[in-house]
């Protein structure tokens, strides 16, 4: 299975190098959407709850963008029909884009975050770096896990890009729930607070659960 | 063997209406005031019941989601979507319920506090999906198989959610929902408890006679083209509903 | 304390229950005039294919 997912892996990652055609499309809209809060909200800086509000919403329908994307070329050039045929488990296909989602969400945020810091927060970036990171990774891989899940649900329908936000959206509240308590007192002008570990603990177990998910029906999204 | 969904219907009706008046009678004759709500409290003997048939819908529907998936009949796909079809219109009048008491108890006719509701409103956005999305996949098999799937994950989104929303709500608002904690006088939990019964039993009432109206449609259909002749041209228009059992 | 008064808020709890009771009766009769309508569309197709199946 692993050989097959790294196969995929390589080959969504090569394509996206070649064209280039979501990651600068997930940046700019990323950084667009800063210019905008600062305008909605009429503020120079933010900070806290604010701040950590801000990053995720960003993030959030940035990953949303990446999710429309994902499936895409399997469905208009019949890599389902030529995955379908090849005697690998099912599983894999999942494994490969939950990858490469997870794979470009970390690279917008190599892109946002620093945007983020120079363009809206008021406090020093290097404030609580690690931990910043930390939390980034977990809600992360739980944006991947459902992200593909609703990705694949999505494509063979006739409404894609509506069915897409509809349905990940409300799924992905408990990640930004946890995500959004979690980094807001990491971003405070008066000095980091240290981390309330509940919030891993949730991201974690919301990871957990909706993998052992994915893992569970994936297959029957592909069945013809 | 085509399943029929109508048996025990009539028994099922008189059941809920008489245990439906029953307790609306004891709401509004047997428990009393409550000590600082007053007369408003009532309304939980609606909103509360509602929302926990509701709830307990979406689980079923994500339950027979599971079995459909499982064994491909498509009769537990009926299910599934009557279970989440109604438990949506019981959702709404969870909402709207909830609505009311808030604007009773706090003056808005939304409160951010309430973990309770932000979850199940939470939960009844999710599953408001699942029509939209049967309704754009065309292939019959599909539609049901996809369904299944969604139903699955929302039916286990709903305690996730739950739990996610109560951790963020109780730092910063403690909860306030205790009138049906532990503090109830005996009067008042069975007056809940029977609003609760009779609740579950209008919800599966209501769920059997839609089932037995689209089995029955089912049905019809079949017999219509069979009596025209096999190759009849009637076109199955795209339909969100399982259109086969 | 409540933030509307008993005589303000009174209405509206007991408007939500007669309303409910309402629409579940609405929602009753409509079904069971329209199962009796396609009951009988089944029985009198069923009599026709018997006709049609049976003289053939």
């Amino acid at each position: 299975m692993r050989s097959a997912a790294a196969a995929i892996i390589r080959k969504d990652l090569r394509l996206e190098l070649r064209t280039w055609e979501t990651l600068p499309a997930m940046a700019i809209f990323a950084v667009v959407c800063f210019v905008l809060f600062h305008f909605a909200l009429d503020r120079e800086t933010v900070e806290g709850d604010l701040a950590a509000g801000v990053l995720w919403m960003t993030l959030l329908f940035a990953a949303v963008l990446a999710i429309n994307r994902l499936f895409v070329a399997e469905r208009e050039q019949g890599g389902f029909d030529g995955f379908l045929m090849a005697p690998v488990d099912r599983f894999s296909l999942f494994l490969a884009k939950a990858t490469v989602l997870l794979v470009f969400l970390v690279a917008l945020e190599a892109i946002a975050v620093p945007a983020f810091v120079v363009l809206l927060l008021g406090p020093g970036p290097g404030q609580a770096l690690p931990e910043l990171l930390g939390v980034l990774l977990l809600a992360d891989l739980g944006i991947a896990v459902v992200g593909t899940l609703v990705g694949a649900l999505a494509v063979q329908t006739r409404a894609r890009d509506l069915i897409v936000p509809l349905l990940a959206l409300p799924l992905m509240i408990p990640v930004v729930i946890a995500a959004a308590q979690a980094t807001a007192p990491l971003l405070l002008e008066g000095g980091a607070e240290p981390l309330v570990g509940r919030w891993l603990i949730v991201l974690a177990l919301y990871d957990v659960v909706f993998g052992l998910l994915a893992f569970a029906l994936f297959d029957f999204l592909l069945e013809d | 063997m085509r399943p029929t969904f109508g048996r025990g219907l009539k028994t099922l009706s008189i059941a809920s209406a008489v245990i439906l008046t029953a307790a609306f009678a004891m709401v509004f004759f047997y428990a009393p005031n409550d000590a600082d709500q007053g007369f408003i409290q009532k309304i939980f003997y609606l909103h509360v019941p509602l929302a926990i048939v509701a709830l307990c819908g979406f689980v079923a529907g994500g339950i027979y989601g599971l079995k459909h998936l499982r064994s491909g009949d498509r009769a537990h796909d009926l299910r599934s979507y009557v279970a989440i079809h109604q438990a949506l219109i019981l959702g709404v009048g969870a909402l709207a319920t909830g609505s009311i008491w808030a604007r009773a108890a706090w003056g808005h006719w939304w409160v951010w506090d309430e973990p309770t509701l932000v979850s199940f409103l939470i939960v009844f956005l999710l599953f408001a999906c699942y029509q939209p999305l049967r309704f754009s996949i065309e292939d019959p098999e599909r539609q049901a198989r996809y369904a299944a799937v969604f139903a699955v994950v929302g039916g286990a989104f709903v305690p996730l959610n739950f739990m996610a929303v109560r951790l963020a709500e109780s730092l910063t608002h403690p909860r306030v929902l205790s009138t049906t904690g532990g503090a109830m006088p005996g009067s008042m939990r069975i007056t809940f408890l029977l609003s609760l019964v009779a609740m579950a039993i209008l919800f599966i009432t209501l769920c059997k006679y839609e089932l037995s109206a689209k089995s029955t449609r089912i049905q019809l259909r079949g017999m219509r083209r069979r009596l025209a002749g096999e190759d009849d041209g009637l076109a199955l228009g795209r339909s969100a509903a399982p259109q086969q059992v | 304390m409540p933030a509307l008064p008993l005589d303000d808020a009174g209405p509206y709890v007991a408007g939500a229950y007669l309303v409910f009771l309402a629409l579940v009766l609405a929602y009753v009769a409509i079904m069971a005039v329209r199962q009796s309508r396609i009951q009988q569309e089944v029985d009198e197709i069923a009599r026709l294919l018997e006709q049609r199946d049976g003289g053939a």
